[in-house]
């Protein structure tokens, strides 16, 4: 890494060596039993420099090839745009932590034994379910150098464990599953399975929805599916640049209702989403975005930083092997204290959606999301009566999040990358079959 | 950069000598670059090299693999493919028989991206950059171009080893336009097997997207329920390929009971009209191959035939655990991944009625166009249109903001009741399936006209 640094400070006036390795380990389930064990190996070099003034930038996979490397880079920063900002220095980060070695230790004998015994736990409920699950382990490291002295690196342990079951009854599928990520292994299975139980006990019978404006309940998973990626796009520092955020005009003012509070954070500790510091070396930090719905901060790497002529919040990550670009790290919506139970109590006639499918493909700028319940459930009478099918679920969060029943007192971690409670939402489009 | 050639020539002499029923070898070297557009102006410029393998080895019915950047200690590596194949496996192992290869498949091409010089390849960028920008009520634009060659060393214990090049050019352009915080887009999405003069010359197609989004600010949001429904040849292309093409992957069906009774071939799925294709060796498409990632020659399969199902995507498992014929369809995104059962170029096969014919008879309907995306849990599917029109009496009438449409697999395909005899293919999309995306993939169809399809709204 020094080496190319070097290299690269003879032609480029800044240079940043970027380099991420990973060994991982998955073990798959298919069809209720053990079916694959893979172990992959990787490593990505990235180069950035800064050369009469424009941003350079080339990918590798081997360290060996520098010459090429650099010469790739040169060649893009005769185009790349002109960097407003400069490398960070050597700065303390704070004491995030990622890694726990005794993920190490967990075996595959272990990992398989977890996943057969997840996979029991729910068929002994309901037998003709067909699942896939998987168990994986990794270990991450980061190092980062860059030509003002700035240094960075950390190590980072990945477990995971989920599963998705499948039940076909002559043309009817249902779907349930759960997964759960942490920096420390998972060896015990009952969390995943509880939820996954839940999930069948409360599909067991089939409901019709009606067409029209419900209340509906939104679960952890129903947030996550529907209406954290609008959020994400909302609070993106480049869009706001651009002015193509509906809410980038909005700094401190009230645009979601006074119960909504949410903010980014990536010092957690033992999350898989957390780091000292994010992938330009900036240091990792917990920023309010939204404050009793009040529009707080938005999320900013060092480029778009600049452009904005504010300060980066830290948000700088490369996904794919790309330049960095501001990216949520966690999102977290303060829960409430209203309970799950109470919610569906309050509702004559609604829903409760836990998975909402393909709602991420559309106009989610704007703020849209339109999606299919795939998992989801029909509120009579302050009770649920059986899964809901053939029922799309519509609106714009701009307009919904205005005005939010109760939010829950349940808050969990949702797709690895939100810790939401379940939100109730008085009146959201339902169209259905 | 390592010598993929060579380190697949030294490692097939010994892949026999492992006891394993099966070990494969996947070696690939890539170049790709990609360029982005924010805003008026260009964003980034990168150029990417990557070298990787895996090996995937095959015991008693178990699946083990190993991928790998470093090269360093490639027997071991091997040694734990089947180590781990080993561990898994406790049945007997089946795959589909097919001869043993050995081929080099080299791309031809005139103007491969990678002879393009980026100077060439920014001037068509900063084109339609200006087109989208020259229209007035443009807030901001995204633009993403990529291009890659790729090569790929294919060796198994059977003797097989195959050499294979393609290339790829993916272009998306979106337009931004903003009013009273409102944000509304359109979008144009294309690609071709690396030939660079098929993302030229758009610039009428571009002007047209800029000024849609700006018109999509002051339209109507449609109010949700059951429509009939015309697709245009791009959006009916994601729709096969999200309501039909995904069921008709084996490594869905093959070990679920209750799925492979409803999905028996002969079973009826829509109207006598309905032909539904999966052809990777249509020359020349993004979906376009000549072997698979297991060395099997690609095919042309039928899914529907007159509306009846009569085959399915098959990996040499699949195949072998159905006793049907394999077909060529298991495509890894890269080497690392192992190869499963995926798409190629899906297509619906064109009828006789013109555009005119579909929607004369229609009094209230949408005329859905062009494409966000789509998904499908199998039975229940979604896909979303980013331009739609109302049909009135017969007539394509006013603008509508994007709809997102549903269906269910067992009522829709047989709501089918129109195909068009304007069968286009459409190269910018990319499939998902096990966390491997996006694939180069390309879907076509005729414009078609479904009868009471369910789409979501205000």
């Amino acid at each position: 890494m020094e080496r190319i640094l070097a290299q690269a400070k003879e032609v480029a006036e800044e240079a940043e060596v970027f380099v991420v390795s990973s060994e991982e380990t998955p073990v798959q389930f298919e069809a209720n039993r053990l079916k694959h064990i893979q172990s992959k190996q990787s490593t990505t070099v990235a180069l950035r420099i800064i050369r009469q003034g424009r941003i350079g930038y080339a990918t590798a996979t081997e360290l060996e090839d520098s010459q090429d490397l650099l010469s790739a880079a040169v060649e893009t920063a005769q185009f790349g745009m002109k960097a407003g900002f400069e490398f960070p220095p050597l700065s303390s980060y704070p004491g995030v932590e990622t890694f726990d070695s005794s993920i190490e230790s967990v075996s595959i004998e272990e990992m398989v034994q977890l996943g057969e015994e997840l996979i029991t736990k729910i068929r002994d409920h309901t037998p003709d379910l067909l699942c896939e699950a998987s168990v994986s382990k990794g270990v991450t490291s980061v190092r980062l150098i860059n030509s003002r002295g700035g240094q960075a690196g950390y190590r980072q342990s990945v477990f995971s464990l989920g599963i998705e079951g499948q039940l076909t009854q002559g043309t009817d599928m249902l779907f349930v599953g759960e997964s759960q990520s942490s920096c420390h292994p998972i060896l015990e299975t009952d969390g995943i399975a509880e939820v996954v139980l839940r999930q069948l006990e409360l599909a067991k019978d089939q409901a019709k929805a009606p067409t029209g404006s419900l209340p509906v309940i939104f679960t952890p998973h129903g947030v996550a599916s529907a209406l954290v990626f609008p959020l994400m796009a909302g609070f993106n520092g480049k869009m706001v640049l651009e002015g193509a955020s509906p809410i980038g005009s909005k700094l401190g003012q009230k645009v979601f209702d006074e119960k909504l509070s949410l903010w980014d954070d990536s010092t957690l500790a033992y999350r898989p989403t957390s780091c000292p510091c994010d992938d330009e070396g900036m240091p990792a930090q917990r920023t309010p975005l939204i404050e009793r719905g009040v529009v707080s901060n938005f999320l900013y790497d060092l480029q778009t930083a600049a452009l904005a002529k504010t300060r980066s919040t830290g948000s700088g990550r490369r996904s794919r092997g790309g330049l960095p670009a501001p990216s949520p790290s966690a999102f977290i919506i303060t829960p409430g204290n209203t309970t799950f139970d109470e919610m569906v109590a309050d509702i004559k006639e609604g829903l409760v959606v836990e998975w909402l499918m393909g709602a991420t493909q559309g106009n989610i700028e704007g703020g849209a999301f339109s999606g299919n319940v795939l998992l989801g459930y029909k509120v009579e009478s302050g009770r649920i009566v059986g899964r809901v099918k053939d029922t799309m679920v519509s609106g714009n969060i701009y307009q919904l999040l205005k005005q939010i029943v109760a939010i829950g007192n349940d808050a969990r971690w949702a797709g690895g990358f939100l810790n939401t409670p379940s939100l109730y939402l008085p009146s959201v489009p339902v169209a259905a079959k | 950069m390592a010598n993929i050639e060579a380190i697949g020539h030294e490692l097939a002499e010994t892949l026999k000598k492992y006891s394993a029923d099966y070990i494969e070898v996947h070696l690939e070297e890539s170049q790709t670059t990609h360029i982005t557009y924010r805003g008026r102006k260009l964003e980034s410029v990168s150029q990417s090299t990557a070298v990787g393998g895996n090996v995937r080895a095959l015991v008693r019915g178990g699946w083990g693999f190993v991928s790998f950047n470093s090269f360093n200690e490639l027997p071991s590596r091997v040694e734990s493919a089947v180590k781990q194949a080993r561990f898994v496996g406790k049945e007997e192992s089946k795959l589909a028989e097919v001869e043993p290869v050995v081929d080099t498949v080299l791309i031809k091409m005139d103007k491969s991206p990678l002879t393009i010089p980026l100077a060439e390849k920014k001037q068509l960028l900063d084109e339609y950059n200006d087109i989208i920008w020259s229209t007035p009520g443009i807030q901001t634009s995204m633009i993403n171009y990529g291009d890659g060659r790729k090569k790929t060393i294919f060796l198994n214990s059977s003797g097989s080893f195959i050499e294979q090049e393609r290339a790829d050019v993916t272009l998306s352009l979106r337009a931004v336009a903003a009013k009273d915080n409102e944000v509304q887009q359109a979008n144009l999405s294309l690609g071709s097997l690396g030939d660079f003069t098929q993302i030229q010359g758009l610039n009428p197609k571009v002007e047209q997207m800029a000024k849609l989004a700006v018109e999509m600010l002051s339209a109507p949001q449609i109010k949700g329920g059951e429509y009939t429904v015309v697709l245009d040849p791009v959006l009916a292309g994601v729709f096969v390929h999200e309501a039909f093409g995904h069921l008709s992957e084996a490594d869905f069906v093959y070990e679920n009971e209750p799925l492979r009774q409803l999905m028996t071939l002969g079973k009826e799925f829509g109207s006598r009209g309905l032909n539904i294709v999966d052809s990777a060796v249509l020359p020349g498409l993004r979906g376009s191959y000549k072997y698979d990632d297991e060395g099997v020659p690609a095919t042309k399969t039928y899914l529907i035939k007159e509306g009846k199902l009569v085959g399915r995507l098959h990996s040499r498992e699949t195949a072998a655990k159905m006793n049907e014929k394999p077909t060529g369809n298991a495509r890894a995104f890269n080497y690392r991944y192992p190869p499963i059962v995926r798409m190629t170029n899906t297509y619906i096969e064109p009828g006789s009625a013109s555009f005119d014919d579909i929607i004369s008879d229609i009094k209230e309907g949408i005329y859905a166009k062009n494409w966000y995306g789509g998904t499908t849990s199998m039975e229940m599917f979604t896909f979303s249109a980013s331009e739609a029109y109302m049909i009135r009496n017969g007539k394509v009438a006013e603008t509508l903001r994007p709809v997102v449409l549903t269906g269910n697999v067992f009522d829709t395909l047989k709501n089918i009741d129109a195909i068009g005899n304007d069968l286009e293919m459409n190269q910018g999309g990319g499939c998902g399936k096990g966390g491997q995306a996006p694939l180069p993939v390309s879907n076509g169809s005729p414009h078609i006209r479904i009868r009471h399809c369910l789409i979501g709204g205000r």
